[in-house]
This record gives structure tokens, sequence and C-alpha cells, in this order.
């Protein structure tokens, strides 16, 4: 087992799919440009139609709601600008509105995108989470009014796993004449996602989270919705992102998915039976522990837990040691001075939030990867906790 | 050798993360002399040192410490443990994270940080042992008392801000920039700065 380095970190990436690494070889000779005339260009073209529609088909949607772009931090950075275009145009599509209600537990790109516009004068409200991660429903009803524009709640938290209920949230959105965007990176392809059912305005699509290739990502634009570029100077995506598009990523995104929709149901199967096991192994070996995120409405693979008395980076760099990969919300794995903001949000206090570790599981993990990763854990907390002030005092 | 992906930091600094050295073991029955905390577990570290002194030649025999903190803070004070017996305690007291540093190799630059409350938990079980003994004069030589562990403002900066106009716990907070991540220093800051203000301009400044 220690031979073999134990990945636990999929929510950061993923490794390729092989049937998506036998793409990325086939096609990493056909150079052509899809804006071509001649027969490689439209070689290309066919290439990427084909791989849109196959992606629009898993989450719903038509294929010309689907633009391809070079991340979702950079879907997301779309979405959020489009707002603070000040012209005529612009602002007449958007009714004149230019507030932003977003979340707490965002994705740093929407939060600083968001602090951003917030300094160029657009009203941003991050709504409160409760203990579980879940959104404050009725905060959500008494911000949203009538001069907001767009509202942006993540699908899935990367850190804790916790699922928002989309459509309801959605519905309260439309109720009172707003967009509604869902940062999905972290649920396609993980869990079940439709863009006509959740009747979401925008989502953004990731493709190295699920087994495809970095700097790929996707950005739905639901039909006649009002958008503005971020990147512009090329007619590509129909003028909606201009750069020439990156066909190897493009093709390899849709194998990506393609995939998913083959393994997705049954594997998902699989890691909530490890995460229970994962869980139940935790909470049998090790004391004063916390799970962070929501009991039931989470993501299957995902499971965050708070050590007491314990810091995180020492326990992941332990468990580095041990053949063993996870992340952790300590601020000192990022070098700032506070911890995970998503944890803080759900109201954990500052030392159980500097003591977490982020376990997410994927495709290629096994039971007896699980198994060891307990009996290293129980190890590590021990001998963490040994040498430790703060449980020292406590016990 | 090993490629450098495969660990953070230095070989010294894995080395005595792996193996610490001299912390507190469990149910150990560790006799100090003198006994330092500091740091704050809500800003993410915490450390504790405990000091055996030769008490004719102010000599530290042996030491233990625990921790709460990342392995940058692990490693920092496990060698820290290892440089300061046989030391005396003039020249404990005046280790900097800079020696700490140079005896583990090297730390990243945003790590230097955990690097420092070693040398601080050292400095509080020196001047607790001196406490002890009596030797008050001694605990004076200290320079300069922390008091927001976060931002690493000292209390000798927040009688320059008095002297510079600080009048409020706010404008404080503006020339220091203590008090701006845990907040946990504000009652004591407010003290020192109202001692300050009463010390240095009590018989000329109206307060009301």
């Amino acid at each position: 087992m220690q031979n073999q380095y134990i990945y636990l970190d999929h929510n950061a990436t993923t490794p390729l799919h092989p049937e998506v690494r036998k793409t990325l070889t086939e096609m990493m000779n056909e150079y052509g440009n899809p804006s071509s005339l001649h027969r490689l260009g439209r070689a290309a073209r066919q290439k990427i139609e084909t791989a849109r529609e196959t992606i629009a088909n898993f989450i719903g949607a038509f294929p010309d709601e689907l633009i391809f772009v070079g991340s979702g931090s950079e879907a997301n950075n779309t979405v959020l600008n489009s707002l603070s275009c000040s012209s005529q145009a612009c602002r007449l599509e958007r009714n004149l509105r230019d507030g932003i209600v977003t979340t707490a537990i965002e994705h740093p790109c929407v939060l600083e995108t968001s602090r951003c516009l917030h300094e160029r004068g657009n009203p941003v409200v991050y709504l409160n989470v409760d203990t579980q991660g879940k959104i404050d429903l009725d905060h959500l009803r008494s911000a949203v009014d009538e001069n907001t524009a767009l509202v942006s709640v993540m699908f899935a938290n990367n850190e804790i796993g916790t699922i928002q209920d989309i459509k309801t949230i959605a519905e309260i959105v439309h109720s009172r004449g707003a967009l509604f965007h869902t940062d999905a990176v972290q649920a396609v392809g993980k869990v079940p996602v439709n863009v006509r059912d959740l009747n979401v305005d925008f989502l953004t699509l990731s493709a190295h989270k699920i087994y495809g290739p970095k700097g790929i990502g996707a950005l739905y634009v639901r039909r006649g919705t009002p958008f503005c570029p971020l990147i512009r100077g090329g007619h590509q995506e129909r003028g909606r992102r201009a750069g020439t598009e990156n066909s190897l990523g493009i093709v390899a995104f849709a194998k990506a998915i393609e995939m998913r929709a083959l393994e997705m149901e049954s594997e998902s199967q699989r890691l909530i039976q490890y995460k229970q096991i994962l869980r139940a192994g935790i909470e049998r070996n090790i004391p004063d522990i916390r799970f962070n995120g929501h009991q039931t409405d989470s993501l299957p693979g995902t499971l965050n837990v708070s050590f007491e008395g314990a810091e995180g980076e020492s326990i992941l760099l332990y468990l580095d040691l041990e053949g063993i990969g996870v992340s952790t919300g300590s601020a000192c794995a990022s070098g700032s001075l506070d911890p995970s903001h998503v944890l803080l949000a759900t109201g954990i206090g500052p030392e159980l939030a500097h003591g977490s570790i982020r376990i997410s599981m994927g495709r290629e993990n096994t039971m007896d990867e699980i198994n060891y990763t307990v009996e290293a854990l129980t190890r590590v907390i021990k001998k963490v906790r040994a040498m430790s002030t703060a449980y020292k005092r406590k016990n | 050798m090993e490629p450098p992906a495969n660990w953070l930091y230095t070989d010294i600094v894995k080395e005595h993360f792996m193996n610490p050295r001299n912390f507190l073991k469990e149910g150990e029955d560790f006799q100090a002399d003198g006994v330092g905390l500091t740091g704050n577990i809500k800003c993410g570290d915490e450390m504790q040192f405990f000091i055996k002194v030769d008490k004719e030649r102010g000599i530290i025999t042996d030491c233990r410490w625990l921790t709460y903190g990342c392995a940058s803070a692990i490693a920092s004070t496990s060698v820290l443990s290892e440089m300061i017996k046989g030391m005396s305690l003039d020249d404990a007291f005046r280790l900097t994270p800079k020696d700490v540093v140079k005896n583990l190799g090297a730390l990243p630059e945003h790590k230097i940080h955990c690097s420092v409350l070693g040398d601080k938990a050292l400095r509080a079980a020196i001047n607790n042992y001196y406490e002890r003994q009596g030797l008050t004069e001694k605990v004076c030589k200290e320079q300069a008392r922390v008091i927001c562990q976060c931002m690493n403002v000292t209390d000798h900066e927040i009688e320059e801000a008095v002297l510079d106009g600080a009048r409020t716990y706010l404008e404080l907070q503006e020339k220091t920039k203590l008090g701006t991540v845990c907040g946990q220093c504000k009652d004591e800051a407010t003290e020192l700065l109202n001692r300050y203000i009463e010390e240095h301009f009590g018989g000329t400044i109206k307060l009301f």
C-alpha cells in the first residue's frame, strides 16, 4: 500500500481518465484552426461542434447555449463582469439593475470579482449559510430586490461538499426579476445537473475536476439572456469569447463528459459507501472531532473533518509522508493568517477551521486505500495531539 | 538524493518534523524551573516552553516544549530545543528567529512568522524563571512585549503610536494594524493605550 500514493484531493483536480488520455493523444496532431475554411479547419470545426453537443446534452442544454472558456474561473468572471458594463445597451438589457447577491462561501474567483465590482460601485450582498453550509433562504428572499441584476450561488461547495437547493433558489431569484448564475464546477459529472430542470440562466463547468484536462471550461448561457463578453476581438463562440478555440481541450472535455455519463451513477454510489466507512472509522478511532458540511446534501466523495487541538498543515504534511494527499482549511497552508472562509462562514470558529482536513475521493480510489487512510489518520492525529498545547490543556 | 518535489521544505525541517526532539511527552514528569506560553490558537499557532536551569551557573540544562502549529513551527521549536541546551540564560534570551532559521537551513518567506513563536515562548519561560527566583530586575531586560500576536505589534510600538498622536483604539489600529486579525488583544491594547496616554500626556490632555 505504501508504495503507491493515495490521492484524496479530487476537488482540487483529478487525474485524466484513460479514455480522455487516449483522445488527447489522438487529437495531438490535429492542428487545424476551426475557423479555417479548408479541410483541416473543417475537420476541427466538426469535432468541436460534436463535442459541444455531447456536453450540452449531458446538462440538458442546447449546443448554442454553451461557450467554451479557459477555466471555471474565467466563466465566473465573465458572468459577474458583464454587470459592470455601463454601455447603454448592456444597461437596458438588464433593466438598469446593478446589484449582486452572492454567498459567503463562494470560490475566491467569485468573491474577489464581487469585491472588485463593489469597489466600482455595484452593491453586493453576501448571503449567510447555516452550520451545514446551506444558504439562508430567508436572507435570500430579503436580499434580492428590484435593483438586483444577478444572484450567484455555487451548486456544490469545493471545501465542505454541501449542495444547495438550486431549483428553489432559482425560483426565488426569478420571482424578483433577477438573473441566476450557479458555479457548478464541483457538481457537473458528480451529481445530476440539468439546466432546464433547475431553470438557471448561467452555469459554470470545468473539465479538470472530472478527469478531463486543465485549461478548459464552459459557460452555459440560456438563450435570450443578456450577455457581455469578457474577452473581445474575435468571432469565435458566436462572438462571445474571442480567441482560437482550444480544440484539443474541448474534444477531451467532451470525452470526459461521455465517460461521466457512463460512470457517474455507479461511482457516486461507491464513493458514498467509502465516505460512510471513512466517517465511521474516524468516529471510532479519533475522539474530539467535528464533521463539516451537510449530512445528506453533499458531494458523494467529499468529507471535511476538523480535529480539536491539531493544526491542519501538520496533519496534511504527516499524511503526505504516509503517502496520502489531502487538503486543509488551515491558514498555514495558504500562507495567510486567516483559515478557510467557508468553514468560518459555517460558524465553527477559527480553531476548528485551522484543524480541518478535506478528503475528496474519486474514481480510482479503492476500499483498501480508504481503510489505510483511517489507520494513517489515526496515527497522525495521535502524533500531532501528543505535541499540542491546545489538546493537552483541554484534557 | 530525493527530488525536491518530495518535500516542501529543507531536509533538516523534514527531519525535525518527522522526529521532533524534546517535546513534553504524555505523562512525563518534567520539573520545570520556568514555563512560557505564547501565541494564540485562533491565529493558528501557540507555543509553550519548559526549561530546567542550573541556578548557580545560569545555564539551561534541559527543556521541553509543546505546540499547536504547522510543520515549520514544529521543526523550528524542535531545532531551538537542541540549540539551547547548555546555553546561558543571557545567550538564550538573545536568540532570534534568524538564528533558528539558520539552523533549519531555510524557511520560505511566508513561513518565517511560524518560527517566531519558539524563541518568544523561550523568552517567556526565561522571564518566568527569573520571576520564580525573585530576580525581577532581570525580567526587565526584555526589550519589547508582543501584544498583538497576529500582526506582531509590541508594547513599544503602541507607545510610539501614542507619541505619534494615536488617542483612540481605531487610531491605534490605523497606525499599527494591531487587532485587525483575531481582535483578541483589544482589551490589553486599550489598557496600554490609556496608560501611555496618561503617562505621556496625562497632565495636558482634556479627555472630556
